[in-house]
């Protein structure tokens, strides 16, 4: 399902193959960090402040990092990160979506206003509040929490498709011929959810990138682990602007604009693909 | 026309908000409690102790009982549960840490104005000049100019905020000084009700304005375009055209009315979150608003005042879909209860 749908798009949309190529060019950098002959954490190995040159093909910064190498770090870094907290948020709202969806009733009203409390938390400062509780929030706890709270939105989305589903002949004639509930969740409706599930988990990965570089330019996240947000953080701290480093924020700014507009060109075109009624249009359902 | 199912519906709903806002309050009421290696306490004050200024040892000891109080953190957790709620209920925020013993109440109400006066006129600003746009690129999505206009607005979306108020704020402050770099009124003058003070403001609030615009606009005009482009298959929009009507009447009166319902709900819930305020916006151009006080309050380690907000926020958002989803039915005739 998955590989037809990416196949299907590349194939069709421009939009997705831009994005795609943009994706790869970042997986490809992120992967170079396992080459990487420097240590991410160590300071002061090489010249500092030193324009992009064939040596630093990104410059050097003022910690003595070459900015290339840790580039590498911070986007495979805030991959990672983006992958944690959409993976999470994905199951909670598809957990809660399907099962009020499903059930309806009471524990449908019960589910839903849980959901819409968590939809009325400012997760900016609930994150804070959580940060200042627990001191400062590491790599993968920030992740979770970030995937505690990053999913209402998206379980009444899943919800909605599965009260249409429900509705539709698939489900009775499935019904009548013996499948139990949870296959039918499982074999009948999950395979309807894939291109909800694919667009919202871009989504996802976008709104919690973007938290990730809001929280480090504040400095509440763990400042060592390179990430587009502490790159950003450390260069405002040294001043790099001032001083004429430019190199150093414009890195991971390019980073962070490639990586976004590769997700956000993804999201939009399987979006797109999800609307039943473009797809009639086109004829491919 | 007011039957007992309206009155029905109307309390439910009431009902519904007041439940939404008891849960997610006590969300906020359960994080401080989670923290496992110290008492938020303790934490609070040697956070405030080691930024290295000096308080008075008589402080630290009446500080420790607020908190006590202003936490509720005596008696168990139940007992701290009701007071909880019995403060909040009379309006009572508690003192703030850091400009101690300011109620957290006044500093909200010092700071808000400047965030609701930015903020509101932003939110609705990008709001009409979104939906606009996208209605009409919506409606001519196969003319040249429409493509180009949705590519330029879509090209700058997936900017990440920060680096766009970044980027503003270099161009337009430091290489072509045309606008203060921060600040909502020039220091040294004081807040008066006259023109020239007036203008100051509006000088002091274009950049931070802008910036929320540029990204706020994005999002509307991608959804309105979306809906319009669906609303222009309908049939009844297809029958307008034949008869040959005014085109500008099947625009604003066929076209437009129907695909602003969805936006409307969303101009909601995004008018609620105002009350939150926008962190980094504030910060980048020191504009001192709620965001800039959340600022401070979390480099200050001042847990009320973070709670105080986050809490003025929710009831906020709250109160903003609860009031929107009652008036619906007069701007959807569809829709009746």
């Amino acid at each position: 399902m998955v590989k037809s749908l990416v196949g299907e798009l590349v194939k069709r949309d421009t939009r997705f193959r831009t994005g795609f190529i943009l994706m790869i060019i970042i997986v490809f950098m992120s992967i170079l960090s396992f080459f990487s002959p420097v240590d991410p954490y160590s300071t002061y190995y090489a010249p500092v402040n030193r324009p992009p040159s064939l040596k630093y093909w990104l410059g050097t910064d003022s910690r003595g990092q070459d900015v290339f190498w840790m580039m590498t770090f911070a986007l495979k870094n805030s991959i990672v990160f983006g992958l944690i907290a959409a993976a999470v948020s994905r199951l909670i709202a598809l957990l809660f979506g399907t099962i009020s969806g499903y059930i309806g009733g009471k524990t449908d009203s019960v589910l839903m206003i849980i959901n819409d409390s968590f939809i009325t938390l400012p997760v900016l400062l609930v994150i804070i509040l959580i940060g200042m509780v627990f001191r400062r929030l590491s790599f993968f706890p920030l992740a979770i929490v970030m995937g505690l709270l990053g999913w209402p939105w998206d379980s009444r989305l899943f919800r909605s498709q599965i009260l249409s589903l429900k509705e539709r002949k698939l489900t009775y004639t499935a019904r009548f011929s013996g499948m139990s509930t949870f296959s039918i969740i499982f074999k009948i409706y999950f395979p309807h959810l894939v291109p909800v599930f694919l667009s919202t988990f871009i989504n996802n990965m976008i709104w919690s990138l973007g938290l990730e570089v809001t929280l480090s330019v504040l400095g509440l996240t763990n400042l060592q682990l390179p990430t587009i947000g502490t790159t950003i953080y450390w260069a405002n701290q040294h001043q790099a602007l001032i001083l004429g480093v430019w190199w150093w924020l414009a890195a991971p700014i390019a980073g962070a604009i490639i990586l976004f507009t590769a997700l956000y060109l993804l999201s939009v075109s399987i979006n797109e693909y999800v609307d039943p009624r473009i797809r009639y249009q086109q004829g491919s359902f | 026309m007011v039957s007992g199912k309206v009155v029905g519906y109307v309390i439910g709903r009431i009902f519904q908000c007041l439940v939404v806002i008891f849960i997610s309050t006590t969300v906020v009421f359960i994080i401080p409690r989670m923290a496992t290696d110290m008492s938020p306490i303790e934490s609070a004050i040697s956070r405030a102790m080691a930024q290295g200024q000096y308080t008075d040892p008589r402080a630290v000891e009446q500080l420790r009982n607020t908190l006590e109080v202003a936490y509720g953190l005596e008696g168990t957790v139940f007992d701290q549960y009701i007071k909880f709620w019995g403060n909040i209920l009379r309006g009572d925020l508690g003192p703030s840490f850091s400009s101690f013993p300011t109620p957290v109440m006044d500093l909200i109400r010092n700071s808000l104005p400047w965030t609701v006066g930015l903020l509101l006129v932003t939110t609705v600003l990008s709001w009409v000049i979104g939906n606009i746009l996208g209605g009409i690129v919506g409606c001519n999505r196969n003319k040249r100019w429409a493509k180009g206009l949705e590519v330029t607005i879509n090209a700058l979306r997936p900017i990440p905020y920060y680096i766009m108020a970044l980027l503003l704020l270099i161009v337009f402050s430091y290489i072509l000084p045309l606008f203060p770099s921060g600040g909502a009124y020039p220091i040294g003058t004081v807040p008066r009700r006259d023109w020239s003070f007036f203008a100051d403001v509006l000088k002091h609030a274009f950049l931070p304005g802008l910036s929320l615009l540029l990204v706020g606009i994005g999002g509307w005009f991608q959804g309105m375009r979306t809906l319009v482009s669906h609303i222009m298959g309908e049939d009844y929009v297809v029958y307008a055209k034949l008869a040959n009507l005014n085109k500008k009447d099947v625009f604003s009166n066929y076209i437009m009315r129907n695909a602003m319902l969805p936006q409307i709900t969303g101009l909601a819930l995004q008018l609620g979150m105002i009350f939150s305020g926008t962190l980094i916006t504030e910060i980048v151009f020191n504009y001192p608003g709620l965001g800039l006080l959340s600022y401070n309050a979390i480099l200050r380690s001042d847990y009320n005042l973070i709670m105080g907000v986050t809490i003025l926020s929710i009831v906020a958002v709250s109160f903003g879909t609860l009031i929107i989803d009652l008036i619906y039915p007069l701007l959807d005739p569809r829709i009746a209860y």
